[in-house]
């Protein structure tokens, strides 16, 4: 993979909100949802983000979309350092780097229509002068997209409460697609679905691929969704990344202890293929994010934990090529 | 599992008023359940799945729901024909549930020593010691560590799964026969669920609970349940072992659905298979199959009249024209 080819480079991105300390304790206590993530994701790629409630998946793309502004690193976008850009530069790198996310009621304005939804993002880069199209143009683009996405161009008068689930996803992804971007984060776009139509938007997210050259960073906690969906993987654990490898490989021959344990929880929906499993039970629950922790993060959790694992943490390190496990079982201390 | 028939559900109908129109949520299911078995109800969103089992331990809210019809017997008798302060008897005690949030069961304002006592006093009979010290050891069956003093706690202080393990030792504290548990690790992680799962399966083993299990997860189906009964539209369409089911799905539906979820362990390059269109809305549907706009077999006696339920050997039981035979037209 040469360098020409990186779309988004994400170094050591860290995002830490400020809380309230207790009552009278003058310190400022801080949640860090994401503690120096590193990866990168090639054109035409997707990357699969995987990993508990809370572990900082949304937090990670909601700081590289720079709808937060991170505490510390870079974001890279075509080579741009997205955290020292100029308010104009910015804008300019919005275009081509759009958001879809899981709650298609939520992220939907209930008082547009969905013609008006999916035309918005050209909206507001129109009043900016950073978009020129008339509006004929704008409403053939608009009706495109909504074909394109399977709704039919006659339900662009209607309102979100008006479509399903299904339905109000497609309308969300036609907004994310208006601007031609690049690259699109999607933030748990099918797990509020059924099943049947989680099929069809996964099928439908790989279309668009192919069609028009997208590169998506994809989050989800089902890991057969994050397997069918994605060319390389990013297993996430308390606001770090643990492992990142390719989506087979990663399937086949996960190193990172959690990584195991995260697939072998995962239930398979062959009761033959069940009865003859053996489980890796994880004991406790996913500890808060509100301390750093000299150690591997993983530590209390880990059935092959050593000494060390508890004083020094370890880093994201290639073993193989393109496997990279953050574990002092494939690497010694520095 | 036993030959032992402890449940019995008999073309079941349960309707709702609204605006729209009629709301036919459950419209003809019948099943049966033995001691011990653990049977799972999948489905999509609105298939009915919770209805039916708010239906069997009789608490639907009227208005806007009614009990249009059908029977639940429990050892032979008819939950449905029960009167309330009867059924009350039964319900928490031989017949207990856990909901997919367990805060709608957990009274946020009482520590769990308060709501486990109470329950195990009023169903079994026991002084206060003798209930707390069982409360505590189901506690500990259902996973949490040092109980003699998280039981002191309020629900707030504890994670989302051990709220659901709190649940389910409360459940299983009077030894019921019936757990009907809702989604109940829907909402939580994984690695959460695989724990949860776990203990529920070997506790309600040990007991010998028979358990309905309700989800949307093909993948908790599988690794659970000894039956399966798939739910659309407010019916049952397909009903048999699980592992059968799995092995030779016969209904249209059961066959998409099954094809339609990725999976872990498959050399999956090749596309996903997708049913068309989306479940329909369950008001005032048509008498005729609920499926056919969706259905790559669909005839056109599928149109006009609702199939008849085909028996196979196994117990397997599928509502499809393909096998009810469009021949009695
Ligand atoms: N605005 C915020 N202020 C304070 N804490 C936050 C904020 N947003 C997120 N967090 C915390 O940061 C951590 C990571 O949250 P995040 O939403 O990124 O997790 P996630 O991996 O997306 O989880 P989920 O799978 O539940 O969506 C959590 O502990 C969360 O409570
Ligand atoms: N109190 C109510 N008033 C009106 N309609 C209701 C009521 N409760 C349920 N319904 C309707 O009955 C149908 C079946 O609902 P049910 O809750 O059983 O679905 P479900 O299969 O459990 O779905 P989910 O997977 O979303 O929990 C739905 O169309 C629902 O809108
Ligand atoms: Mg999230
Ligand atoms: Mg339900």
């Amino acid at each position: 993979m040469s360098k020409t080819d990186l779309l988004l480079d994400v170094r050591n991105l860290k995002m830490h909100f400020p809380v309230k300390g207790s009552f009278l304790s003058k310190t400022q206590n801080y949640i860090y949802a994401v503690d120096g993530v590193d990866f990168s994701i090639s054109r035409g790629e997707t990357m699969g983000l995987v990993g508990e409630s809370g572990c900082g998946k949304s937090t990670t793309a909601r700081a590289i979309a720079q709808l937060y502004k991170p505490t510390g690193g870079e974001v890279y976008l075509k080579g741009k350092d997205l955290i020292k850009a100029s308010a104009g530069e910015l804008m300019e790198a919005r275009k081509n780097m759009q958001m879809v996310f899981q709650d298609p009621y939520a992220s939907l304005n209930p008082r547009m229509t969905s013609g008006d939804i999916i035309a918005e993002p050209i909206r507001i880069f129109q009043k900016r002068g950073l978009v020129d199209m008339g509006k004929d143009a704008m409403n053939e683009r608009v009706e495109q997209l909504m074909e394109r996405v399977g709704l039919s161009r006659f339900f662009k008068n209607r309102y979100p409460h008006e479509f399903s689930g299904g339905q109000r996803q497609r309308i969300g992804i036609a907004r994310a697609l208006a601007l031609q971007p690049e690259l699109i984060l999607c933030d748990e776009p099918v797990s509020a679905l059924d099943v049947s139509i989680q099929s069809q938007i996964l099928n439908l997210f790989k279309d668009l691929q192919q069609e028009f050259g997208l590169t998506y960073l994809f989050i989800a906690h089902d890991l057969a969704v994050i397997k069918y969906i994605s060319d390389r993987v990013a297993v996430m654990y308390l606001g770090l990344i643990v492992e990142i490898s390719g989506a087979k490989d990663l399937y086949k021959k996960p190193l990172h202890p959690y990584t195991q344990a995260l697939l072998s929880a995962a239930p398979i929906p062959d009761p033959k293929v069940e009865a003859q499993r053996r489980r890796i039970i994880l004991t406790g629950d996913v500890p808060s994010p509100d301390k750093q922790r000299p150690g591997c993060y993983f530590y209390d959790r880990c059935s092959k934990r050593m000494d060390h694992c508890k004083t020094q943490r370890p880093r994201l390190k290639e073993t193989e090529d393109g496997h990279q496990v953050a574990c002092f079982l494939y690497h010694d201390p520095e | 599992m036993t030959n032992e028939v402890i449940l019995q559900v008999k073309d079941l109908k349960t309707y709702f008023t609204v605006d729209e129109g009629l709301v036919k949520a459950v419209d003809g299911v019948s099943f049966d359940l033995h001691k011990g078995e653990t049977l799972g109800i999948v489905g999509e969103s609105g298939s009915g799945k919770s209805v039916t089992n708010l239906s069997v331990i009789n608490l639907i809210p009227t208005p806007p729901g009614k009990i249009a019809g059908g029977q639940v017997l429990f050892h032979g008798k008819d939950l449905l024909a029960m009167p309330q302060a009867e059924i009350r008897q039964i319900r928490g005690n031989k017949i207990s549930m856990i909901f997919q949030d367990p805060m709608t069961s957990l009274n946020p304002f009482l520590k769990v020593s308060t709501q486990m006592i109470e329950t195990i006093v009023l169903h079994q009979g026991l002084d206060k010691d003798a209930a707390k010290q069982k409360a505590i050891e189901m506690l500990k069956l259902a996973g949490i560590p040092a109980p003699e003093k998280r039981i002191d706690q309020y629900p707030h202080q504890f994670s989302g799964g051990m709220r659901q393990r709190v649940m389910i030792a409360m459940s299983l504290s009077c030894n019921p026969e019936i757990l009907i548990a809702d989604e109940p690790t829907s909402a939580l992680d994984v690695t959460i669920q695989a724990q949860i799962l776990e203990i529920m399966q070997e506790l309600t083993k040990r007991l010998g609970t028979a358990v309905i299990l309700i989800t949307h997860s093909l993948g908790v189906v599988a690794g659970t349940c000894d039956t399966l009964c798939v739910m659309y539209a407010g019916r049952i369409v397909e009903r048999g072992p699980t592992d059968v089911i799995f092995e030779d799905p016969k209904h249209p539906y059961t066959k998409g659905l099954i094809r339609s979820v990725p999976r872990l362990d498959v050399e999956n390059s090749e596309r996903l298979y997708s049913i068309q269109g989306q479940p329909p809305n369950v008001i005032d549907l048509p008498d005729c199959c609920p499926f056919y706009p969706r259905c790559e077999k669909a005839m056109d006696i599928c149109k006009k009249k609702y199939p008849a339920i085909a028996n196979f050997e196994q117990g397997r039981a599928v509502s499809c024209w393909l096998y009810s035979g469009a021949k009695d037209e």
